[in-house]
């Protein structure tokens, strides 16, 4: 029996597992539209095509599978880049499919058409422009192959329109060939044993964790590992729920608005054991004087991170369980108790902390009061800026992949719709986006995709009227020059939501803020809360740009 | 330092355009790029020399490189002892009274006139980059019009590594 492109490609996505579709239609889709009308597949439909891409990485985010979004031809296509963008910069698992003009037109500057496999190339792990409807089961059986291993990432796969139309007999295969992609899971003996040495030898160790920890499911060995050699544990803001922020062990976040106890760590440490995590700019600072005592061993699946931005001693390519395994094998209790009293007596004197000014909120009480009431069982996304750093430093994080936030493209309008896929993939945990009213003004068509799907998700503004960050740094280095940072003209989020439909709250002051979210969040259906707080707070402690992480503004000794 | 890398590439469209972006993405420089199919109809091989500053810089290129899906196989061949071969096409001014001159120094780089017309003659000449570059030179006095070269391809010779 003959099948249609687009019904191949529906019955490809089935035997991928694919559960949900985020998605828009459009010209160049309606084939794949057509066959989805009476398709068991779920699908989403978005207010934006920006919305589809980033709920389809908060869904891959919060539940570790393959996100997926469809769009159509030309600006459906190109409205999905910084979607794409963003899950490129933190490997996060997605599969975009987009609509093309039919192959015939192709190239002649036709309706809706770009050239999206060639805008896209930068920020996807790899792309496809499907040609021969005979080739849609291997390709759709590779794009999930190469999102979902290896070091993940977004892939995209364009199919024009008399592709999907054209009919065929079918043939899915059963394995992929790619002979230019062979990932590396298991560390290099010599290197491992390398690594057991030095961990052994170390006085000053520090355990250094990012997103591929969570990327690779190894929460458990990290933690076996932190307790076995006794080491302190700091994270990136993408591997924030890789290591209980209770722990004895655990020092936060390190960086630019990183406790001062991980930077002072890390610059003390006399060994760096980095896993799954890049050395990014906003980590290291001034690269030269970056953990200067310390030999580094870097774990990473992905071989061109090693070295890239740091100098390595021992360089293990791998898969962070496996290799974190392999350390365990050979690695016996160690003791560092002087280190551990040395941290001690910092995280004593440099505890986070902030002020409360009278008839203000502190933004940073929403943060607390929002961790208090959900005990660390919700998943909370955030937007991008200072709302970002402060969920960063005053939330505890119990559970994997709890946190959903954009590290490092730091997407603005990325948490709210990032938490409608958060919703779609876990419909019975309570999921909270903390935003500003920056970031979310930017997708909060997104409250209409809460409606139609009756998707719980309450979303709370820290509402200070200003792109915060950009005016603290406007503030710290540009002289007070406030330019195009005040943001006049926002509306009544109160209103907005009551216009979808959805129940809206706002807190004023601080007597407020713990009755309201509790309502909030314990009446069912969605909510948005506004909460005006303290106009001009700043995001403290903060190593400025390109200074050494152990010289930070804002520090106040107790 | 210049390197000269051999990439054995999958041949689908797009590979060279994907080789090609992430050099100037990731702010390398390409001194020049030959691509042609290979022995297997699925493969093709590219020879790009590119200038690197130092090793580290070149280790990140080819681990760059690797992670493209379609690159199978890199090689950086610059110290292996391998022949390495460009072609170039030289317009060179010429009349009735140097065309003879001109000749001469054909017959020494053992290239060819491949065109000749009353103002002009077109050279082609093959070889490594240093004769490319001695021919040319030797040229210039009589009025270069135009040069296309095909940039290097290098072949490691059999017996080594």
């Amino acid at each position: 029996m003959k099948n249609t492109g687009a019904e191949i490609f529906i019955e490809a996505l089935r035997r991928e597992g694919v559960e949900v579709i985020f998605g828009y239609p459009g010209g160049a889709v309606i084939p794949i539209y057509d066959v989805l009308y009476d398709s068991p597949l779920r699908h989403i439909l978005t207010r934006h095509e920006q919305g589809a891409v980033h709920a389809a990485d908060g869904y891959a985010r919060s539940t570790g599978k393959v996100g997926v979004c469809l769009a159509t031809s030309g600006p459906g296509a190109t409205n999905l880049v910084t979607g794409l963008a963003t899950a490129y910069m933190d490997s996060v698992p997605m599969v975009a499919f987009t609509g093309q003009v039919g192959t015939a037109m192709i190239g002649r500057d036709s309706f809706q058409e770009a050239d999206i496999t060639g805008i896209t190339m930068p920020v996807t792990k790899h792309n496809y422009l499907v040609k021969d409807v005979r080739d849609i089961p291997r390709v759709v059986k590779e794009a999930f192959y190469i999102a979902s291993t290896g070091r993940r990432g977004p892939v995209l796969v364009d199919l024009p329109k008399d592709i999907t139309m054209a009919k065929i007999k079918p043939e899915y295969p059963e394995e992929v060939n790619l002979p230019g992609y062979k990932p590396t899971y298991v560390g290099n003996a010599r290197q491992i044993k390398a690594a057991v040495r030095a961990i052994e030898q170390a006085k000053r160790p520090v355990l250094y964790i990012g997103g591929g920890v969570t990327a690779a499911g190894a929460e458990a060995p990290l933690l076996q590992l932190a307790e076995r050699i006794q080491a302190p544990v700091t994270t990136t803001l993408m591997g924030l729920t890789a290591f209980p922020s209770r722990h004895p062990l655990s020092l936060g976040m390190l960086g630019m608005h990183g406790t001062v106890y991980a930077n002072y760590a890390v610059t003390e440490a006399d060994l760096l054991i980095a896993i799954g995590a890049r050395f990014d700019d906003r980590v290291t600072g001034r690269v030269d004087t970056f953990a200067p005592q310390a030999k580094v061993i870097h774990i990473d699946i992905d071989p061109a991170e090693i070295g890239k931005n740091v100098r390595v001693d021992i360089p293990i390519v791998g898969d962070a369980t496996i290799v974190i395994g392999q350390l365990l094998e050979e690695l016996k209790e160690l003791q560092h108790p002087e280190w551990l009293a040395r941290i001690d007596e910092w995280k004593r004197h440099y505890p986070l902390r902030y002020n409360e000014s009278p008839g203000a909120i502190a933004p940073q009480r929403v943060v607390e009061t929002i961790d208090e009431l959900t005990a660390g069982n919700a998943i909370i996304t955030t937007e991008v800026g200072q709302n970002q750093m402060w969920a960063a430093q005053y939330l505890k994080f119990t559970k994997a992949r709890s946190f959903v936030t954009s590290g490092g493209l730091g997407t603005m309008g990325f948490g709210f719709p990032a938490a409608v896929g958060a919703q779609v993939g876990n419909k019975d945990r309570l999921v909270v986006c903390i935003a500003g009213d920056g970031s979310f003004q930017m997708n909060m068509q997104e409250l209409a995709t809460l409606v139609a799907y009756q998707l719980p998700v309450k979303v709370v503004i820290l509402n200070n009227g200003y792109l915060g960050m950009v005016r603290q740094w406007q503030e710290l280095f540009f002289q007070k020059r406030y330019s195009c940072t005040e943001l006049t003209g926002n509306p009544d989020f109160v209103k907005v939501a009551e216009a979808y439909g959805i129940k809206g709250y706002r807190i004023q002051n601080s007597t407020e803020l713990k009755p309201v979210l509790a309502e909030a969040f314990r009446t069912p259906g969605p909510a948005v809360v506004d909460c005006v707080v303290a106009r001009e707070e700043n995001v403290f402690p903060m190593v400025p740009q390109n200074g050494s992480i152990n010289k930070m503004l804002g520090v106040v000794e107790e | 330092m210049k390197h000269t890398l051999a990439i054995m590439v999958v041949n689908n469209p797009g590979v060279l355009s994907r080789v090609a972006g992430l050099y100037s993405r990731r702010g390398f420089n390409i001194d020049s790029i030959a691509v042609g199919p290979t022995e297997d109809p699925k493969l093709s091989r590219m020879i790009v020399v590119v200038q690197a500053e130092d090793d580290a810089q070149i280790e990140q290129i080819t681990k760059q490189l690797y992670k493209l899906i379609d690159v199978v196989k890199i090689s950086d061949i610059t110290m292996d002892d391998s022949v390495e071969r460009e072609l170039a096409l030289i317009k060179v001014a010429a009349n009735s009274g140097n065309r003879s001159e001109i000749l001469q120094i054909v017959d020494i780089f053992r290239a060819k006139i491949v065109d000749v017309a009353e103002q002009a003659v077109i050279i082609e000449v093959t070889g490594d980059q240093e004769k490319l570059e001695a021919i040319i030179s030797l040229l210039h006095p009589f009025g270069i019009r135009e040069i296309v070269r095909t940039g290097k391809i290098a072949m490691v010779r059999s017996g080594k590594r």
